[in-house]
């Protein structure tokens, strides 16, 4: 069994604390199997908050997977590193380089497949980037082959709301709302089924949660 | 410990009394009737006895420690009770910093003012300061949408989240002659403002046939306002022993607090219908948020206040 960080705790009663976050399981169970929560983004709040709301057993098994170029330095890379156990990926600056990205995407898979091992669950932000609150984006293709690569996993919805008012793009100092985060039931690949119609499907189980 | 007056105690005394028996009437009530939608309402109305429990006990603590307990504690709701409000808001983008000076500096300096008894700065920071300096920092952040709609709602949040609540605990600021501590001058408003809260519902679930504001509170009616406002009016004057008025003079105060609490909750209605929500809050259990508790004393307190500072004190 692993042993959580000292400080997991603390910090997760915290960003409970100051996101006021109203936790919902919808036709949902939290579950010690390998799972990929997938939620939509907005704040760099989203991941703690989402991990903080597992159950704690559940919490120390689960991996967010945070823009490398916001994490990996100062205090932000010894709380990503040491107590979220977060996955370090590099973002694309730009819709070029993203191109370039889409044709290789197997080195992001394979970090991310290797960080999981046999018994990790993963947090992952299928937009790629924070959007504005307003509309979710299109899903990157990452959650299609993660899910190709190992078809046992419970893939969870979840829809992350307000996150976007307490700490919006660009701020650096919280306002406090109450937010509120919503896990839905699994989906799953099915067999053949094409990627855009997947990632259509993965991002309309994110967005129904919305209005529920 | 400088709170344990005898009255004080008594008061309290009283209030666990009260709770102990309805507990056992919510006990014997789940226990009694097995009709499933009189059910829901049981569930609801033992979940609310629940967190009374708590909520007394949290009061009574902050009461009997020091001022400072009472300054912290309101502070606290007043914080809770603006977020649950700004949540339901519109805001935009523009807002942010706005609403981080509402939160962060307004709030702890209005209780900081109370705290070092700066009467004069009190009554005056929110409606002068802090409602001058919201639009003017929403103009400088330089969006215009709706821009007298922001302003005023976010000044409308700071006035009854913020100084209208912390009218209550100010009430420990007042020096009235021969009369002490102030603290049961709290207990007796607090104790007034939510017991008729608290009547009115019992009232309205037993005799309540004609709704009052059907679209703004389909659970308010004339019988359980009625009946709610004149009990909390008896217990009211029943309870002058603990404050510095006649019993005469209690019955007039504690009808006005009954009906300020009534328009409290109204409006604060108001405001969840406009927004389409029914609670502000999850946070008390069986109850809502902070706000939905809390509405009635955001009008009554400083009306309150204001009585008793004009005529007792000297």
């Amino acid at each position: 069994m692993r042993k959580a960080h000292p400080l997991a705790g603390i910090i997760a009663g915290a960003a409970r604390l100051i996101s006021g976050v109203h936790v919902r399981w919808l036709d949902s169970q939290p579950n010690a199997r390998q799972t990929i929560y997938f939620a939509n983004h907005t704040s760099h709040l989203d991941f703690v908050v989402l991990w903080s709301s597992l159950p704690a057993e559940i919490r120390v098994r689960t991996r967010p997977v945070a823009a490398q170029d916001y994490w990996d330095k100062g205090l932000r890379r010894a709380l990503a590193v040491n107590v979220f156990r977060a996955v370090l990926v590099a973002r694309h600056q730009n819709s070029e380089e993203d191109h370039a990205a889409a044709a290789n995407p197997r080195q992001a898979i394979d970090h991310m497949l290797n960080a999981m091992g046999t018994d990790d669950s993963l947090i992952i932000f299928p937009e790629g980037t924070r959007g504005t609150g307003g509309e979710v984006a299109a899903f990157k293709s990452g959650l299609y082959y993660l899910a190709q690569h190992q078809p046992g996993l419970r893939l969870v919805p979840a829809h992350l709301n307000n996150l976007n008012r307490i700490l919006p793009k660009g701020e650096f100092l919280p306002v406090p709302f109450i937010s509120r985060l919503t896990f839905g039931p699994p989906i799953s690949l099915e067999p053949d089924e094409p990627k855009a119609s997947f990632l259509t499907r993965a991002r309309s189980a994110v967005c129904r949660l919305k209005e529920i | 410990m400088t709170n344990l007056d005898p009255q004080l105690v008594w008061a309290f005394a009283g209030v666990l009394g009260l709770l102990a028996i309805s507990t056992i009437i919510g006990l014997v009530l789940k226990a009694a009737i097995k009709k499933p939608e009189a059910q829901a309402t049981i569930g609801n109305l033992n979940a609310r006895i629940g967190a009374w429990w708590i909520m007394t006990l949290i009061f009574a603590l902050t009461l009997v420690i020091s001022p400072m307990g009472s300054f912290v504690l309101f502070g606290l709701m007043s914080f809770l009770a603006l977020r649950e409000y700004v949540t339901l808001l519109p805001t935009r983008r523009a807002d942010h910093r706005t609403l981080f000076w509402t939160f962060f500096i307004f709030t702890p300096l209005q209780y900081f003012l109370i705290g070092i008894h700066w009467y004069g700065m009190f009554a005056i920071l929110i409606p002068v300061y802090a409602f001058l300096f919201v639009p003017t920092r929403l103009a400088i952040a330089g969006d215009t949408e709706s821009f007298l709609e922001r302003a005023a709602t976010i000044q409308w949040g700071l006035m009854i989240c913020v100084y209208c609540l912390s009218y209550a605990p100010a009430l420990l600021m007042l020096k009235i002659p021969g009369y002490g501590p102030d603290a049961k001058l709290l207990l007796y408003l607090v104790l007034v403002d939510q017991l008729s809260d608290v009547l009115q519902y019992v009232w309205g679930k037993m005799l309540g046939r004609h709704k009052i504001a059907p679209v703004v509170s389909p659970n308010k009616t004339w019988e359980g306002f009625v009946g709610g406002v004149l009990s909390a009016t008896a217990i009211g004057t029943a309870l002058w022993w603990m404050t510095p008025f006649r019993p005469a003079v209690a019955a007039a105060v504690a009808l006005t607090i009954a009906l300020m609490g009534f328009a409290g909750g109204l409006t604060m209605s108001a405001i969840k219908r406009d927004r389409g929500v029914k609670d502000y809050g999850t946070l008390i259990q069986g109850h809502g948020g902070i706000l939905d508790r809390m509405d009635s004393m955001c009008f009554a307190a400083p009306i309150f206040f204001h009585l008793v500072r004009y005529f007792y004190q000297r």
